[in-house]
């Protein structure tokens, strides 16, 4: 750690779509970078007071931009698609393909259509081409490996058959298994046995009735201190643990601020609520970020490109803050009356971008604007900070700071549902007022079992170091894969210590292409397109483990380098120098700094 | 060349001057000094709003003060503190510390806790459950897309489709998600809802996900129903473009929650082909109570499962474990699997569940006889119930679970409440577990009266059913009168 004025370490480069807004004009407005370099030297001076010191850590996030040739191409690949859909729409019009899609009842051909053809000309064309890359089953513990169920299709993928054979110790690079408490095995699963035995699966009532157990009560009170919060509750799906209780928090006359990538749950969760919603651009962070953080830390290696891009960012105020500001200046629109109460929702961990939110200038801004924030941490509790408590624990702030801190124990936790933690005032009021707790039938016993014995674990409270080398093995998995696949050439988004990797595939072929090469060398991961992801930003995602071992990862790597030139995505025209272990020195700070 | 043209222009132009009228050329002349004019003259401002200062918009934000996140709960707000039950929520459980009898837990069938071999059945659902654990862990740690499909899923899709004889059926995690996706799958904006006043809270934030047109009809008022179509359909008459592409659909539940009262399916289906609206059909209080093998209302009327388009239950009532599920035809049904919100987005149901749902199946296909022992015991405690002196009994006599409401209300909703409230406790310290029907008061359409629910299940013993019966009875009478 040592001061550092001028450079900062939030490399971002700025994105084909995703230009840098200037907040004094207005969104779109993309300065030059020459101008913008000279603003931010400008605009250091008066912040490096009040603002130094918000990153307590290096904050390494890179979204390198898509090559052009890359992007033109992925462009003429989905044309291609799109036009060969046609064709194909057009003999199976004519009856000369054979139909394989389910049709509608004789008696109901009459109705109006249920779907729109064009909804499923995507479905019909491009996903059902690659659709054996998703929904694989498996037949054991999601953990580091994992039994497929092989399938064939002698249809094209419109059906599948189960060959009976079963593809045994698949590397699992898919699950949400961060912390590697999906076990059939150990402490967990025989508190979870116990349980299960003495209370039964169900609950057969909602938590205001009679199904609240005290295996509930437990339960919650163990997430609060697990959180640092007052009071927490816990729900029995972590999707709607956003969607029914977004409602209860916010309403009419309410604003709600949200990240562009926010997941499905939130958004569904806004749009019920009633509120108005405003979308702030995905974490290009705000005036406050990288202007002389002092407490920060060059990264080992810096890319000159990515710095000269990202200087571009550095002063533009950016969306979120402008959204605030302009949302109080101006208040509601039409009757003008000041909002009743702002809501900005972020994730701690973007599943889909592998990037981490900027909370503490998020925090910054909520607490200059008055504005209450709902952290949703379904990634990254767990698999964040040393101890495992989330990207609050992770950044070194405070969770009192954090108005609704939202997650899940699908991931880290190895079970299901979700949980709220706040203030003892907010959880009385969700006691009350939550959908779930009125409507839904509350956790499984055995599943609640789970979670309490696992989070006990991550807290040490089972008497072990087991939990605590846990969250340790998943952040060096995490730093080691990520730096390889940097170092094989690879675009890899997000940030260094998320377990969340994406690598890129842009190309629709690519996807499918990948998916099987990879299934073929015995490596199960996820790869996602659109509607996904944005149209040419087509990717792969790999989830960290700490079950992952160093054999395995180095599996996993070694085959992956070789789909890789096999399928040529090492897109990347920053290399990085493979010695990274090279200590930091003055003059690669000074080469880099300019 | 060019000069003499222009010449002979300028020319023309002076004799059309001289012969021009005078009034035109006055007019004219004015006309070019009120061009100067507006020329020369100040700029005028449209407005007289300058934009704020940097300073006023500081002060503004300064100034600005939210409301708090949530307002302050009053302390005796009666759903801030929950009963807690102690050990598993089955027939005799510990509320509060309390053994009771419960008729509260909508487990129907009784299969929560079955620790002996019942039913000729040779495992039970713990030991189903318990074997699918030790195999899988718990969670799933991820989306069926995402390698969270796991062989037990597929089972149960497999074992709920054939049960209910439809071609497919799509499993949720969360009884609640199933019809709150399932709607807004199909249902998108313009489309029209033809929906029960009575319609519970899931279906209610589907409709509302879904951003369609909600036509409200009377509770089971087929008349009433018909009127709306029937006005929808002068409506698309008039706009036959637009009809073509809005979807109709109906949307009812079997038994409904809020009030304990079967739809009348046969009718609906009749209505559904008269103005082609498709029926969807919400079916957690009635799937594995009504119909001779608990299929449900389509069994119970005998009515083609095919004409209903959409089938949805949850599996946290009568099988008790925890999801839900839809199932119909696959040209409806696989949709979902792309266009199910709480399908695509959400992690997958823990294993054990599901493998415990599949053994629930199976006792169930095995022992048809529970279902005609239900609707007895239902019939007996209507009975019993009938004749209170300030409650009366609402719902279905063959519905095992309904509300039991004050026959003249105090005239404020929370002073019945507190009455209710009072009934149910004094019970409780009799043995007898019941519970308020919980609503969110502000949140619901058509907010039911408040009510206490009672539930049967095949476990409570015809003593246990007369017990309750003569308990409420004489608390009802202390506490009324």
């Amino acid at each position: 750690m040592r001061p550092e004025p001028g450079g900062c370490c939030c490399r971002r480069t700025v994105r084909a779509n995703g230009c840098v807004a200037n907040g004094e004009v207005r969104n779109g407005y993309v300065r030059s970078s020459a101008a913008a370099a000279a603003a931010a030297a400008a605009g250091q001076i008066h912040h490096v007071t009040q603002n130094g010191g918000l990153y307590k850590r290096p904050f390494n996030e890179a979204f390198e931009e898509t090559p052009m040739l890359v992007a033109v191409l992925t462009y003429v690949g989905y044309g291609v698609l799109t036009l060969f859909g046609y064709l194909r729409d057009f003999l199976r019009y004519w009856r000369i393909e054979k139909c394989h899609h389910a049709t509608e009842r004789e008696e109901q051909k009459d109705f109006v259509s249920l779907y729109q053809d064009f909804e499923n000309f995507y479905t019909r064309n491009l996903y059902m081409r690659i659709r054996d890359n998703w929904n694989r089953p498996i037949c054991s513990v999601p953990g580091a490996r994992v039994d497929i169920m092989e399938r064939q299709s002698h249809d094209y993928n419109w059906s599948f058959k189960y060959t009976g054979n079963i593809i045994k110790g698949v590397i699992n690079m898919g699950s949400y298994n961060y912390l590697g408490f999906a076990r059939n095995t150990g402490s967990c699963q025989e508190a979870a046995a116990k349980v299960l035995e003495e209370y039964g699966a169900g609950v057969c009532s909602t938590r205001q009735e009679i199904g609240n157990l005290d295996k509930h009560e437990e339960l919650e009170e163990l997430v609060a201190r697990f959180l640092g919060v007052e009071a927490a509750m816990a729900y029995g799906m972590g999707f709607a643990t956003n969607s029914m209780n977004i409602p209860a928090l916010v309403g009419k006359g309410c604003l709600i601020l949200s990240d562009e990538l926010n997941h499905a749950s939130l958004v569904l969760g806004a749009r019920l609520s009633g509120a108005t919603i405003r979308i702030f651009k995905h974490n290009i962070g705000t005036e406050f970020h990288c202007v002389g953080q002092t407490g920060l830390e060059l990264p080992t290696s810096v890319d000159p490109p990515a710095l000269a891009s990202q200087s571009a960012g550095i002063t533009d105020m950016q969306s979120l803050e402008k959204l605030l500001k302009d949302a109080i200046v101006y208040g509601q629109p039409r009757t003008r009356r000041p909002w009743k109460k702002i809501l900005i929702l972020v994730e701690g961990i973007y599943s889909m971008e592998g990037s981490i939110v900027r909370l503490p200038e998020v925090i910054a801004l909520k607490k200059k604007y008055k504005a209450y924030l709902y952290l949703d941490e379904a990634h990254s509790i767990g698999a964040l900070g040393p101890t495992g408590r989330g990207v609050v624990e992770y950044f070194g702030l405070d969770p009192e700071d954090v108005d609704v801190m939202m997650g899940t124990f699908t991931k880290s936790f190895g079970a299901s549902g979700g949980y709220i933690g706040g203030k003892k005032e907010l959880i009385d009021y969700l006691r009350t007022h939550s959908h779930s707790a009125v409507y839904a039938t509350s956790l499984s016993p055995p599943v609640v079992e789970q979670i309490i014995t696992s989070m006990k674990c991550i807290m040490g409270q089972d008497g072990t170091s087991l939990g605590k080398e846990c969250v340790q093995q998943l952040a060096e998995n995490t730093r080691y894969f990520r730096r390889r696949l940097k170092e094989m050439g690879f675009i890899i988004y997000g940030n260094e210590d998320s377990p969340v990797v994406p690598l890129m595939l842009y190309m629709p072929a690519k996807i499918g292409a990948f998916g099987r090469e990879m299934l073929k060398r015995n490596i199960g991961v996820v790869v996602v397109g659109f509607p996904a992801t944005p149209i040419i930003e087509s990717r792969a995602r790999f989830c960290l483990s700490a079950a992952h071992t160093k054999e395995i990862l180095d599996t996993a790597l070694k085959e992956i380098d070789e789909v890789g030139d096999l399928l040529q995505l090492k897109y990347s025209r920053h290399r990085l120098v493979p010695l990274l272990d090279r200590p930091f020195d003055e003059t690669t700070y000074e080469e880099t700094e300019d | 060349m060019a000069t003499a043209t222009e010449q002979w222009v300028l020319v023309e132009m002076v004799q059309a001057l001289y012969e021009a009228p005078a009034y035109h050329l006055i007019l004219e002349g004015i006309l070019i000094l009120w061009i100067i004019r507006l020329l020369f003259s100040k700029t005028y401002k449209l407005q007289e709003r300058s934009d704020l200062t940097v300073k006023e918009k500081e002060e503004l934000i300064e100034e600005w003060q939210p409301e708090p996140l949530v307002p302050p709960v009053p302390k005796d707000h009666p759903a801030l503190n929950y009963n807690i039950v102690s050990g598993p929520p089955s027939h005799k459980t510990v509320v509060n510390g309390k053994e009771c009898i419960n008729f509260a837990s909508f487990n129907f069938l009784g299969l929560l806790d079955n620790p002996r071999v019942k039913y000729n059945s040779c495992t039970s659902i713990k030991a189903a459950a318990l074997a699918s654990l030790k195999k899988y862990g718990v969670g799933t740690c991820g989306p069926r897309g995402f390698y969270g499909t796991f062989d037990v899923h597929l089972d149960l899709e497999d074992r709920l489709a054939k049960f209910m004889k439809t071609e497919e059926a799509i499993i949720y995690s969360y009884g609640f998600a199933t019809i709150a996706s399932a709607i807004p799958a199909y249902s998108k904006r313009g489309d029209i809802v033809f929906v029960d006043r009575a319609a519970c809270f899931a279906i209610q934030k589907g409709l509302q996900a879904s951003r369609s047109d909600i036509k409200l009809f009377k509770h089971n008022d087929m008349a009433d129903l018909e009127r709306l179509l029937k006005e929808q359909e002068i409506e698309d008459q008039k706009n036959p473009r637009k009809a073509r592409v809005t979807r109709r659909f109906i949307v009812v539940e079997g038994l409904y929650m809020n009030t304990g009262t079967i739809c009348p399916l046969p009718e609906l289906v009749k209505l559904k082909y008269k103005y082609k609206a498709r029926i969807f059909l919400e079916e957690s209080l009635s799937f594995g109570v009504l119909g001779e093998h608990g299929r449900g209302v389509t069994e119970h009327y005998g009515i083609n499962i095919d004409d209903i388009d959409l089938i949805s239950a949850n599996m946290e009532n009568a099988l008790a474990s925890i999801g839900g599920f839809c199932c119909g035809r696959s040209f409806v049904i696989d949709h979902q699997r792309l266009s199910g919100q709480g399908y695509c987005f959400s992690a997958s149901l823990p294993p054990l569940l599901a493998a415990a749902a599949i053994e629930a199946l199976n006792i169930m296909e095995e022992n048809p006889g529970i279902f005609a022992v239900l609707k007895e015991k239902c019939g007996q405690i209507h009975k019993a119930l009938q004749g209170i002196s300030g409650l009366k009994v609402v719902g279905e006599s063959l519905s095992p679970a309904f509300h039991l409401q004050l026959e003249e209300s105090t005239g404020s909703r929370e002073q019945d409440v507190r009455l209710l409230q009072e009934i149910v406790d004094q019970c409780m310290n009799r043995s007898i577990a019941l519970t308020q029907a919980r609503y969110l008061e502000k949140e619901e359409k058509c907010l039911p009266p408040p009510s206490i629910r009672v539930v049967v299940t095949v476990e409570q013993t015809e003593e246990e059913l007369e017990r309750a019966a003569s308990t409420i009875k004489e608390v009802a009478q202390a506490v009324l009168l």
